[in-house]
C-alpha cells in the first residue's frame, strides 16, 4: 500500500515538474463550413484563409495550437464557455457582438454583394428588388442587413449554412443570394456556381472582420501584436495571394 | 432591475414569437389532421389478414418510422428539388415553398405512426364484439363502420394524443428549411441578441404551454367519447 502511494506521488511529481516543459497550447475556434475561409478538407482537416492566418499567429506567438469547430449560430457561446480560446471564423465586428466578446484589430475587410443567375435580369436597386425572394445565412451580416434594410421590400429566407442557400438558388426557390463577396467569389469559381454572377455594386462595404476572444482576455493584445508582425513581415500577403488575386486587408 | 430588462427584451420580440407560434401550430395541426385521414386506410390495410394487403403499408411504415424526420425533410426539400423533372412538373409551385415541403414531410411521417396506433387499436377490439356484430347480421363493412372503428378510435385516442405532442416537439426541425416556426424565430432572435439562455428558455416555455393546451383538449375529447367507461366495461 505504501509502495503504491509512493509510486503515485512520483508520477504526480514527474507530471508537475514536466508541465512547464510543454509549450503553451491554445485552441483555435472556427466553423469549418465557410469556404474559402474555413472548411473541412477531404482528409477531415480544417483548412482555409482563417486557419492559415490563425496558424501564422500561433507561430508568431510561439505557441502550439489545436483546432476546434463549432456550429455558427452557437459559436459565441462556445467561446464564452471555454470550448476554445480565440475565434478565427471570418466574424464581422459588430456592436451587438462586442457586448458578448472582445475583438482584435480587423484582419480583413468584407463587402456584401448579390449573386443571381446569369440569365436573370436582376438589378439591386430597391424598386427592382421588390417582391423578390432573397436568401442569406442566418446570424450573418448579410442576413441582418436584409432584415434591417429590405424586410418590407423582399421575402427573406434564412439558411443555417451558406451551401443550403446556394442549393436553393440553384433549384430556383430563391432569386438571389446576398453574402460576403469573397464567399460568393469562391462559389462562382466552382462548377455549381458557373451559371451565376455578381449583380450590381456591393451594397455594404464597411464590414470589418476580427478575431474574437473572451471579454477582458489579455490574449487579445498578444494577437494584435502578432497580427501586426505577420503583416509587416509579409506572411499575411503570402496567405492572401494563396486565395485571392486582390488584397483583402 | 435585470429581470425587467429581460422582460423588455422578450416584449420587443413578442410579435415575432407570436408569428412563430402560429406557424408551428398550423404545421402540427394540419399534419396530425391530414395524417389521421392518410393513416386510416394504411392502418386498416396493415391489420389485414392477407400478406399482400399488409405489405405496402408495412414498407411505408417501416421507412417513415425507421428514418429521422430531419432526414425525410432534407430528402423532400433539398433532395427532390435537385431534379429538373421535378422543377418542371406541376408540383413545383408547391414543392418550391418550404411550408408545403414541411407539411408534406410531417404528414407522411406522422401518418406512419398513427397507422401503427390504429392497427394496434383495431387488433385490440375484443373479438367477441366483432362476432356479436356479425351474429346480428351486420356485413363486414357495417361491422367495421359501426363497431370496430368506433371502438378502435376510443382505444387508440390516448396514443394519438401522445403522437400529437410528439409531432409538436418534432416540428422544431423545420427551421432548417427556412421556416420561421418557434425555433426559427428563436434562432434568428438569438443571432441578434446573443441572449441564448433567455430565449431558449422562452422557447421551452412556449412549447410547454402548447403541450399543456393539447393535453387538456385531449382530456376533454376523451371524456366526451367516454374513453374511460369503454375501458372499464371490458
Amino acid at each position: 500500500m505504501k509502495q503504491y502511494k509512493k509510486v503515485l506521488l512520483a508520477i504526480a511529481t514527474a507530471l508537475f515538474m514536466s508541465a512547464p516543459a510543454f509549450a503553451e497550447t491554445l485552441r483555435i475556434g472556427t466553423e469549418g463550413a465557410y469556404p474559402p475561409f474555413n472548411l473541412i478538407d477531404s482528409s477531415g482537416e480544417v483548412v482555409g484563409f482563417d486557419l492559415d492566418i490563425a496558424h501564422a499567429l500561433c507561430e508568431e506567438m510561439k505557441v502550439d495550437c489545436t483546432v476546434v469547430t463549432s456550429d455558427w449560430d452557437g459559436i459565441i457561446p462556445a467561446l464564452n464557455n471555454n470550448k476554445f480560446d480565440f475565434l478565427v471564423a471570418s466574424m464581422s465586428i459588430t456592436d451587438e457582438r462586442k457586448q458578448a466578446v472582445d475583438f482584435t484589430n480587423p484582419y480583413y475587410t468584407n463587402k456584401l454583394q448579390f449573386v443571381a443567375p446569369k440569365k436573370s435580369d436582376f438589378k439591386t436597386d430597391e424598386a427592382s428588388l421588390k417582391g423578390k425572394t432573397i436568401g442569406a445565412q442566418r446570424a450573418t451580416i448579410a442576413g441582418q442587413w436584409l432584415e434591417d434594410n429590405m424586410a418590407d421590400v423582399i421575402e427573406i429566407r434564412l439558411y443555417d449554412t451558406q451551401e443550403n442557400a446556394y442549393l436553393d438558388m440553384n433549384s430556383g426557390r430563391i432569386d438571389g443570394v446576398l453574402a460576403d463577396n469573397f464567399v460568393q467569389y469562391e462559389w462562382l469559381q466552382s462548377e455549381a456556381g458557373s451559371n451565376f454572377e455578381f449583380k450590381g455594386e456591393p451594397v455594404f462595404d464597411n464590414d470589418q472582420i476580427g478575431i474574437a476572444v473572451r471579454k477582458d482576455d489579455p490574449l487579445r493584445e498578444r494577437l494584435n501584436t502578432a497580427l501586426q508582425a505577420i503583416i509587416d513581415n509579409g506572411s499575411y500577403e503570402n496567405i492572401n495571394a494563396k486565395y485571392f488575386p486582390f488584397s483583402i486587408y | 432591475m435585470i429581470l425587467a430588462e429581460k422582460w423588455e427584451l422578450i416584449e420587443r420580440f413578442l410579435p415575432q414569437l407570436w408569428d412563430g407560434t402560429l406557424v408551428t401550430l398550423q404545421l402540427v395541426g394540419l399534419a396530425v389532421l391530414i395524417g389521421l385521414f392518410v393513416a386510416i386506410p394504411l392502418g386498416l390495410a396493415r391489420a389485414s389478414r392477407h400478406w399482400y394487403i399488409r405489405a405496402l403499408p408495412y414498407s411505408y411504415i417501416f421507412f417513415f418510422r425507421g428514418t429521422p424526420l430531419l432526414l425525410q425533410l432534407f430528402l423532400v426539400y433539398y433532395g427532390i428539388s435537385q431534379f429538373q423533372a421535378v422543377r418542371d412538373s406541376f408540383l413545383w409551385p408547391y414543392l418550391r415553398e418550404p411550408f408545403w415541403c414541411a407539411l408534406i414531410t410531417m404528414t407522411m411521417h406522422t401518418a406512419a405512426y398513427i397507422a401503427e396506433i390504429l392497427r394496434g387499436a383495431i387488433q385490440a377490439v375484443p373479438p367477441g364484439e366483432v362476432e356479436a356484430a356479425r351474429a346480428l347480421g351486420m356485413s363486414k363493412r357495417q361491422a367495421l363502420q359501426h363497431i370496430i372503428l368506433p371502438r378502435a378510435i376510443r382505444i387508440g385516442l390516448p396514443a394519438y394524443g401522445n403522437e400529437v405532442i410528439l409531432m409538436l416537439k418534432a416540428s422544431a426541425v423545420v427551421y432548417t428549411v427556412t421556416m420561421m416556426d418557434i425555433m426559427g424565430v428563436i434562432r434568428t432572435i438569438n443571432s441578434r441578441t446573443y441572449e441564448y439562455e433567455l430565449f431558449f428558455m422562452v422557447a421551452g416555455v412556449m412549447y410547454l404551454i402548447i403541450t399543456l393546451v393539447f393535453t387538456q383538449l385531449f382530456r376533454l375529447v376523451e371524456r366526451w367519447l367516454k374513453v374511460d367507461a369503454s375501458r372499464q366495461s371490458r
